[in-house]
């Protein structure tokens, strides 16, 4: 795996899948132009966030028109993409795809909906049920959507794929100001996720969140691509729209996984001997 | 240091970005406000400023004949302070209208009067000046229910809905408004010598610190006996914020079809822009 990969900042407006699409493809042309591998898109990045009852109205299925033009990009670059998905079962998901020449590659459905404060999307979407690794021509990769990453089980299933990237789409938003730390608490928080997920895992961490602003709700940005060390080499400063390339280096992974051999000891059957213990109601000891 | 304190900074950009994003998406590129000569709609004002431009900002100071002359002052000093357009209004001429009609001897009735005198002015000149209307209510405020309903707390955005007092004055020294306007007591000065704190019962800097707890952090009042407050105090905080709960949201409905707006008609303002 060595890639060139576009973080998207993007804005997306409400509901106008239209207008966010023509925002798609303009970044994708440019992230072809300036010959990237990869370019992610952050999650709903095709609908908007706070969709409520337009849940329904502005979701795609997977034959849609737009999900096709951006398909049809995929020749040329692979491309992650938000949306809210219309199942053929009448169920909407908030989905993110991954497309590669022509075709749909991976599906992940956001299986951590976000309903506590001031989320609501369990009301809205109807949960996704795996986490898996897929082969890009790229890298082995996983998907995740924001809440998903607040959940170790979800990026540890992946580490355990063996995946040499995370790519993680968000809608975070910006939330405490006050002065303990410098700069958003939301965002901190973010980064240390990422940090230390990234360092456990030995994995790239990809994460591109939106930009802008709905109903007084700023999401906030800070997108940015951790190394396998947990040190973070490209970030997208501020609340502004905005473009990064990050370039995932195998080598990089690889001597962290040498000076670390993390993954070849850990030992998955003794966990999932004890979740299935826990799992059909034991007792914690 | 006080756990209340903000990065001035940092709210800044937010809520300047806030207002230019919020108004932007249905067209507006103005903005007006009522200035009274207080600390918080001078913050609002300069904030406006900044989101708009000084000269796309109408401040109208809008007394009455008992308001108190120094508030008016103040006001100009904001204005000069920051360039924005000013305009003055004098409700007198309204709200004694309206009280020559309707006997009204209460000092509460009579400010809720004025209060809403001020929003028909704001609302009316908005259509000239084309402008949004910006709230000026802050958190305390809102939590406590210190203000009047369709009046001062009618607004189209309202940057300061999220910033308890203490963090609106830690903006207007970061902002460097006029010193007039942040070292004088807070007041309503709907009628003379009125003060917030003697009407509340108690200091800004007491209900910030109990809200922040209460609200922010989720505070049980047994925690908050733990850490010190007194039970009459807890009590009467916590009820004026569940008595005063209707202030903060649209009339209710009667539910009566499948489908009923402010239930389960669920869209953002943000709709369709």
């Amino acid at each position: 795996m060595d890639c060139r990969v576009v973080l998207a900042q993007v804005e997306p407006t409400l509901g106008n899948v239209s207008a966010n699409l023509e925002v798609h493809l303009r970044e994708i042309r440019a992230a072809i132009e300036a010959k990237a591998d990869i370019i992610v898109f952050p999650e709903l990045s095709l609908t908007g966030y706070f969709l409520r009852d337009q849940t329904s109205e502005v979701a795609l299925a997977l034959d849609s028109g737009a999900l096709q033009e951006i398909a049809d990009f995929s020749g040329r670059i692979s491309i992650a993409v938000g949306f809210a998905e219309r199942g053929r079962d009448g169920r909407v998901y908030n989905a993110m795809a991954w497309y590669e020449d022509g075709e749909l590659l991976e599906l992940h459905r956001k299986v951590h909906l976000v309903h506590y404060g001031m989320f609501d999307e369990a009301r809205d979407f109807a949960p996704g049920e795996r986490f898996r690794a897929f082969e890009s021509k790229h890298g082995r990769f996983g998907l995740l959507i924001c809440e998903d990453m607040w959940h170790v089980g979800s990026s540890w299933v992946h580490f355990l794929s063996n995946v040499d990237a995370l790519f993680v789409a968000s809608a975070g938003p910006a939330r405490g100001v006050t002065e303990d730390e410098t700069g958003l608490r939301s965002m901190h928080v973010w980064n240390k996720i990422h940090d230390t997920l990234a360092l456990l895992y030995q994995t790239w961490i990809v994460y591109v969140n939106r930009v802008g602003s709905e109903d007084g709700i700023l999401f906030g940005g800070g997108s940015r691509v951790v190394d396998p060390h947990g040190r973070e080499t490209v970030a997208i400063a501020g609340f502004d729209p905005g473009r990064v390339t990050a370039h995932l280096d195998s080598d990089v992974l690889r001597r962290a996984r040498v000076s670390t051999p993390l993954r070849r000891d850990e030992k998955p059957w003794i966990i999932a001997r004890e979740l299935t213990r826990l799992a059909s109601g034991g007792q914690p000891q | 240091m006080n756990r209340l304190d903000i990065q001035p900074q940092l709210v800044e950009d937010i809520l300047v970005r806030f207002l230019r994003a919020e108004a932007g998406k249905f067209g507006f590129t103005k903005a007006l406000l009522g200035l009274s000569g207080g600390v918080d709609s001078a913050v609002s004002c300069a904030l406006a400023a900044r989101a708009f431009g000084p000269k796309n900002v109408l401040a109208v100071m809008m007394p009455y004949k008992t308001s108190n002359p120094d508030s008016e002052g103040d006001a100009r000093q904001v204005v000069t302070a920051l360039g924005v357009e000013s305009r003055k209004v004098d409700i007198s001429k309204t709200v004694d209208g309206y009280f020559d009609t309707v006997d009204v001897a209460d000092k509460i009735r009579r400010g809720n009067v004025m209060a809403r005198a001020r929003m028909i002015v704001l609302y009316d000149l908005s259509v000239e000046w084309r402008g949004l209307v910006i709230g000026t209510s802050n958190k305390t405020e809102i939590l406590l229910g210190y203000s009047t309903q369709f009046g001062d707390a009618a607004s189209a955005l309202n940057p300061l809905g999220d910033l308890y007092k203490h963090q609106v004055y830690q903006l207007a020294r970061h902002l460097k408004l006029p010193s007039s306007v942040v070292d004088k007591a807070p007041s309503a000065d709907l009628f003379q010598g009125q003060t917030d704190e003697a009407e509340l019962g108690f200091t800004y800097a007491e209900a910030d610190k109990l809200l922040e707890l209460m609200v922010d952090q989720r505070y049980s009042p047994e925690d908050l006996l733990a850490e010190g407050f007194d039970e009459s105090f807890v009590t009467k905080v916590a009820r004026r914020i569940a008595l005063n709960q209707y202030k903060r949201l649209p009339p209710v409905i009667a539910k009566l079809s499948e489908r009923t707006v402010n239930h389960d008609f669920r869209y953002l303002r943000s709709w369709g822009h």
